[in-house]
């Protein structure tokens, strides 16, 4: 009985094909959008996740202004110095390696080519804490860092930009207006999930940056490597400390500078793209609302166009139920080939979002079921009232509709 | 006292009446617009025989019919279906007596669009649970019995309207009804058409033992009866043997 029923439903689907396919479209709509925005939020999730764990989970970023989290909150306080980044690799058991920055954007120059990029000056520790090396070319040699000479270890970007498939090594490139002489190129890291090219940067000797870009002896950021034995919270409290006692705060006055624990920021981030996702798929999720309505509104169009078939399936004696059963069974497949057009569509976006955005593509096997679940639920609920206005026509009126 | 066991009604159909209407009467709407479609109605049929119902349009055979029919329930009175008493049984109840014990015949043949002609027969069968195989078996027997084998896979816009009408009368006696209700059986058919239709069910009567009653306008379509029931104003004016058939 539940078969024939069934094929029943499919049967009167088909029948109008066309018109089934109108019907379903909301349903298909909302179910495809919230499959693609959770499947693409997930796997943003992921991407950021594992781009910041590539970056190095154990990795402190010490940055002047007051304490806050989050990124770019360099305030008006006080820069840090060389010897900073020098006290608390040597002063402090629970960091394996600090590495001074400071960073100004500007245009690279190499024959008739320019580029506008990120200089960086910084030294060999720089490698060492962000675990990034060094693909042709050397590091900086001490010499060359102790007396502020201007060598350039490029990015990959920066080198595709300005020297192409040729090769940069001992080519002498203009930095505003100082010449640098190209020592080394760094392995190629990829875009990060901000979308910020991690290749677009050019090194040099921190004391060359100060003297010969920036005019200053500060450093704006210090990262720091947790050693394997400690904790980033220990490391975080020992750098704070340490820090407090060399810029002489006192005791109950607020940090002039902050110290963000990558795990922090990780959390942080992931956080947003949850919200995010939550919200798109509310949204989404108000199309499955108004699909709903639809298929209730065909479904009643579909009773009285068929008023005559239902007075004659009640004159050969189907039950109230049958009919009910009928149409509720009718509304439950339609609604659900909408939800398995939609998982499929949804799928199928998330893919090419995926393959777009070049993050991972994490189809999540719960949110699939739900929407499934879902949109079964959709046809029981907005099938109801249609199938129980069938059920209880009267048989002579329906034999006499025309 | 309901209708939930075939054996009740199959056992006492053979020892009364098969139809029983006793002083039932019928009224549509209230006050000003109150009209009394049948006033105070009596007859009995018994098993076997082939009533004819005749009168003009609004004397109430139509809505005698519905009423035998389990399609509406009577104002007041009795109507006992096989000895038991139906005039008041609710909706499903009345489903479950039309699925088991009556086949219904309309002048417009009432067949499903769009669906084979052995699919429309087998209809009832579905709502009485059968299994598919002998509900297919079913059908080609009642398709054949109604001289229509071959076109059992033609959808009711390739048959012709005394095909269809066919298909119809085979969908009707598909589930072994204790009674064929006929409205206009004939209504929308020319004359040969009508004849055939008519043989078909004179033999279902005859050959099969099926009860039969048909409403009709049509004084020669009645012939073929072997009884005459006369409606006029929602009362019954003559109820006679027919002599030529007895």
């Amino acid at each position: 009985m539940f078969w024939e029923t069934f094929r029943l439903a499919l049967h009167a689907i088909l029948r109008n094909a066309t018109r089934s396919i109108l019907t379903v479209l909301g349903i298909v709509i909302g179910v495809a959008a919230v499959i693609a925005m959770v499947t693409v939020g997930q796997g943003s999730t992921d991407q950021i996740e594992s781009e910041l764990a590539s970056l190095g989970t154990n990795l402190l970023m010490v940055t002047p202004g007051v304490s806050q989290q989050g990124p770019g909150m360099g305030g008006s306080s006080a820069s840090f110095t060389i010897a900073d980044a020098d006290a608390i690799e040597s002063e402090l058991a629970s960091i394996r390696v600090s590495a001074p920055t400071n960073t100004r954007i500007l245009t690279a120059i190499f024959s008739n080519k320019n580029f506008s990029t990120s200089l960086t000056g910084t030294d060999n520790r720089f490698m060492d804490a962000r675990d990034w090396r060094v693909a042709s070319g050397r590091g900086f040699y001490e010499s060359e860092l102790r007396t502020g000479t201007m060598a350039c270890i490029l990015g990959e970007t920066v080198k595709q930009e300005l020297f192409g498939n040729g090769d940069p090594l001992g080519a002498v490139i203009r930095l505003k207006q100082v010449s640098c002489r190209v020592i080394g190129v760094m392995e190629e890291k990829g875009a990060s999930s901000f979308g910020t090219d991690q290749d677009d940067l050019i090194l040099v000797p921190i004391r060359a940056f100060q003297r010969r870009i920036a005019g200053d002896r500060d450093v704006s950021l210090i990262y720091a490597s947790v050693g394997a034995a400690f904790t980033t919270e220990k490391a975080a409290v020992d750098i704070e400390n340490l820090l407090r006692e060399r810029r002489n705060i006192d005791f109950g006055e607020e940090d002039d500078f902050g110290v963000m624990d990558m795990k922090q920021i990780t959390s942080m981030l992931t956080g947003i793209t949850s919200v995010l996702t939550g919200l798109l798929s509310a949204v989404a999720a108000v199309s499955l609302l108004v699909g709903g309505i639809g298929i209730m509104n065909i479904m009643l169009v579909s009773v009285t166009e068929r008023t005559r078939e239902i007075g004659i399936r009640l004159a050969v004696g189907a039950s109230e139920g049958q009919v009910l059963l009928q149409f509720l069974v009718e509304s439950i497949v339609l609604s659900l080939i909408g939800g398995l057009l939609g998982i499929l569509l949804g799928l199928g976006l998330a893919l090419f979002g995926a393959f777009l955005l070049n993050i991972p593509f994490t189809p999540d096997p719960a949110i699939i079921l739900i929407a499934f679940v879902f949109s079964a639920v959709v046809g029981i609920v907005f099938g109801f009232f249609p199938a129980r206005r069938a059920a209880r026509l009267d048989p002579i009126e329906a034999l006499r509709h025309q | 006292m309901m209708v939930d066991s075939a054996d009740q009604i199959m056992r006492t159909s053979r020892l009364e009446a098969l139809i029983e209407f006793d002083a039932i009467t019928k009224v549509y709407g209230e006050g000003e617009a109150e009209v009394r479609a049948l006033r105070g109605i009596d007859f009995k049929i018994a098993a076997g025989e082939f009533v004819a119902i005749m009168g003009p349009s609004g004397s109430g055979k139509s809505t005698a019919m519905n009423i035998v029919g389990c399609l509406d329930t009577p104002t007041s009175g009795h109507y006992r279906f096989g000895g038991n008493e139906v005039g008041n049984l609710d909706r499903n109840q009345r489903a479950l007596l039309r699925r088991n014990y009556l086949g219904f015949v309309f002048q417009g043949y009432n067949l499903l669009p769009r669906t084979s002609a052995l699919e429309n027969v087998e209809l009832p069968l579905i709502y009485l649970g059968m299994q598919k195989a002998e509900r297919r078996r079913l059908s080609f027997e009642a398709l054949e019995r109604v001289g229509l084998e071959g076109r059992e896979q033609h959808g009711p816009s390739q048959l012709s309207g005394g095909q269809q009408q066919r298909v119809a009368i085979a969908r009707a006696i598909v589930t072994r009804p204790s009674i064929l209700l006929a409205d206009e059986p004939t209504g929308n058919l020319d004359t040969a058409r009508s004849t055939e239709i008519m043989n078909i069910l004179e033999g279902l009567n005859k050959a099969d033992g099926i009860t039969i009653m048909m409403v009709t306008h049509e004084p020669e379509l009645a012939q073929y009866a072997s009884r005459l029931i006369q409606f006029v104003d929602g009362s019954i004016e003559s109820d006679v043997m027919n002599q030529a058939r007895v």
